[in-house]
């Protein structure tokens, strides 16, 4: 087994063992995606910060899982020194969503903070300039990004659509090619 | 005979609408040569020409009050004041336009106050960043008035006389008598200060559309920027007809002036698109050092070869 | 200080918050500089004078050097050596106040369309407006989103579309002769349109830009 795998493997056990992770999803040699419970990922991921040098953070973005009535969070880290990408995922309720911030880790979080905070709703209390607008100017509807909210709706009742335009769905014109004699 | 003041003026205006056409068309030549070097066509030989005639039919403009009205007036008031000392062509009763004993110091002054009310006009232009462009330009054009008073103080020690028309006078003996050879020092330092004049490259900071104060006329538009272009194709023309005047031998015909005044406004070019932009403290570092070296060279050559006062 | 931050909002607030915004105030510090003029019609000449004046004004079309969107990136073949728009009469200038013609490049969103306004409103009459790109002419690829207008003509008056995603220099350069053809006819009085119908356009765009913190007409 190569030091990439071994590695990994110690990384995921200690993992498991003080954080309470779940069983984990090893994409490649070098890439994993593993699961906290939502009160040890803010220590999870201090702690593959600082012990197991997992120093950039590479991005911090959520998952709308509406069926579930949850929101997955994914941390992405990179260790240089290990040559290893780690991603933990926590999962938070997604009504009155909020998390712990990690801007005390990386400064440059703050900023995706405040991206999920204007685009899903996720607020982070104590992190810098939270409540200011990322990319949207007087966005007074919900956040956009959640699956619940109807953009071709919106679309259609704010700006003017013009007439003529028609939706082709990838879905339907494979069913009626695979399937043609299947009434749906 | 002499012409009455009547005549004289009107030949004098009629002197500055000759170069208002020929400064248009020598901006738009060089362009398309320019052009032709990069491998473009480039714009029309006529283009300067329409775009003053949609700038002056511009159907709304709009003022930031009078300083920035008499902006341009003062530019273009420098520009023909400029012109009206320098004769066109030598020894000529029509075009040798006005002469008196002290106009090379009054041609200097004059292409000093255009600048000058440019930058009162502008700083009225209600632009919040015009203050960088006006303190830009005027900087540099501070640094590179000193080689060229040191060349013109060399001359006129070397001659002994202020007066342009005398200054040419005294080169009408053949082709070594000219300035260029009796004094090249203080035509290379003049020649110098002749590229920071004109505001191509490398000292084109001032105005070159890719900063962001493009310099004084950012808030310009309309007939006032009509006017500006007016007075750009003169002051151009002009100052390559002071050159040829000062350090070329001065012109004698039409088809020499044309001829020198190509050729001279080739230097600019040639170095214009060789060079990247300067800093404006980086020209002033520079006008300041070999530039003034070379004018003082000047002068100490006039002391030393000259001497007729 | 900028009122131009949007609360953080609930979702049961919603209306409330709106009419909030609708009663944001100009701050007394900025008011003194803002004018209330509305924008005025100046009718042509006529005859031969006007027909000599059109064909200046499509001699020397004066862009504006602002890339709204992606089609930014087909302004600069054209300026090169292969597609070399300045032997048309086309040169770029830096600010709206000098120039004529204003191409609006591929999508438009919110944000951007505030300073599309607003530049558009700095430029001196008569002024062109050219739309590169399906996303103005119908929406484009972005046709669904949340973000981008559809139809530009309903914000700021249009002449010439030139269709495509993204179109390629030969079709930017038939769209700028098609302009000419326009402006030589004296069809393209889109300034003269912008000031008739001010109120239209002005309620238009104030329905998507909600944090309006500029006069009602920027001259």
């Amino acid at each position: 087994m190569s030091d990439a795998t071994n590695t990994m493997d110690r990384i995921l056990e200690d993992l498991t063992d003080r954080f309470r992770a779940g069983s984990a999803t090893r994409q490649r040699d070098d890439l994993a995606f593993v699961t906290v419970p939502q009160n040890d990922a803010v220590a999870a991921v201090t702690h593959l910060k600082e012990f197991w040098e997992f120093r950039h953070l590479v991005y911090f973005t959520a998952v709308d899982i509406i069926e579930r009535g949850l929101f997955r969070l994914c941390y992405m880290l990179h260790s240089y020194t290990h040559n290893l990408d780690v991603c933990l995922q926590t999962e938070i309720m997604r009504d009155g969503a909020t998390m712990q911030s990690i801007h005390h880790l990386w400064a440059a979080a703050a900023v995706y903070q405040r991206e999920l905070k204007e685009m899903f709703g996720i607020d982070f209390p104590g992190c810098p300039r939270v409540d200011e607008s990322f990319a949207l100017e007087g966005w007074t509807e919900m956040p956009p990004m959640r699956r619940d909210f109807d953009t071709r709706a919106y679309s259609e009742a704010t700006y003017y659509p013009r007439e003529g335009r028609e939706k082709h769905d990838r879905k339907e014109i494979m069913k009626k090619a695979l399937y043609p004699e299947v009434d749906l | 005979m002499e012409l009455s003041l009547f005549a004289q003026i009107g030949f004098a205006l009629l002197s500055a609408f000759i170069m208002f056409v020929y400064g248009l068309l020598l901006m738009s030549s060089m362009a398309r040569i320019r052009a032709r070097v990069q491998g473009r066509i480039g714009i029309p030989l006529w283009q300067p020409f329409i775009d003053i005639i949609k700038n002056n039919a511009k159907r709304t403009s709009i003022s930031h009050g009078v300083m920035f009205y008499l902006g341009p007036v003062f530019r273009l008031a420098g520009g023909l004041g400029t012109l009206m000392f320098i004769p066109m062509i030598f020894g000529s009763r029509y075009w040798g336009n006005f002469s008196f004993s002290g106009d090379a110091l009054l041609v200097m002054y004059f292409i000093f106050f255009g600048q000058l009310g440019m930058a009162l006009g502008a700083g009225d232009g209600g632009h919040p960043y015009s203050a960088i462009g006006i303190s830009r330009g005027l900087a540099q054009m501070t640094a590179f008035e000193v080689p060229f008073a040191l060349s013109v103080i060399a001359l006129a020690a070397q001659h002994g006389t202020l007066s342009i028309t005398e200054l040419v006078a005294a080169q009408q003996n053949g082709v070594l008598s000219w300035n260029v050879f009796a004094n090249p020092a203080a035509t290379i330092a003049a020649i110098i200060a002749f590229l920071g004049m004109s505001m191509h490259n490398p000292f084109s900071v001032v105005i070159a559309p890719q900063e962001i104060p493009i310099g004084p006329p950012t808030e310009y538009q309309a007939s006032f920027l009509g006017m500006l272009q007016t007075n750009r194709a003169i002051f151009n023309a002009a100052k390559l007809v002071l050159y040829v005047n000062l350090f070329f031998g001065g012109a004698t015909t039409f088809v020499g002036l044309v001829i020198k005044t190509f050729l001279l406004y080739f230097i600019n070019v040639f170095v214009g698109v060789a060079f990247p932009r300067f800093r404006t403290d980086q020209s002033i570092r520079f006008f300041l050092g070999i530039p003034a070296l070379l004018g003082l060279i000047g002068i100490a050559i006039a002391a030393i070869v000259g001497g007729a006062s | 200080m900028s009122t131009s931050e949007p609360r953080p909002v609930a979702e049961t607030d919603r209306e409330g918050v709106i009419e909030a915004m609708n009663r944001i105030e100009l701050p007394e510090l900025d008011r003194k500089y803002f004018c209330d003029e509305r924008p005025k019609v100046v009718e042509p000449y006529k005859g031969i004078v006007e027909k000599f004046l059109n064909w200046a004004r499509s001699q020397s079309l004066w862009i504006l050097g602002f890339g709204t969107g992606c089609g930014a990136i087909e302004l600069r073949p054209l300026m090169t050596a292969r597609y070399d728009m300045y032997r048309y009469g086309i040169q770029p200038r830096p600010t709206p106040r000098q120039s004529s013609v204003f191409i609006i490049g591929g999508y438009a969103s919110v944000k951007t369309m505030k300073r599309i306004v607003r530049s558009y409103e700095q430029m001196q009459n008569p002024k062109f407006v050219m739309g590169l790109g399906s996303c103005t002419v119908n929406g484009g690829m972005y046709w669904d989103s949340y973000n981008t207008i559809n139809r530009l003509d309903h914000y700021i008056p249009v002449d010439v579309y030139v269709a495509g995603c993204m179109p390629r220099p030969e079709s930017l350069l038939a769209g700028f002769m098609k302009l000419k053809q326009l402006i030589r006819d004296g069809k393209a009085e889109g300034a003269n349109e912008y000031a008739r119908n001010f109120d239209w356009y002005k309620e238009n765009q104030k329905r998507i830009i909600k944090d309006w913190n500029m006069p009602d007409y920027n001259w």
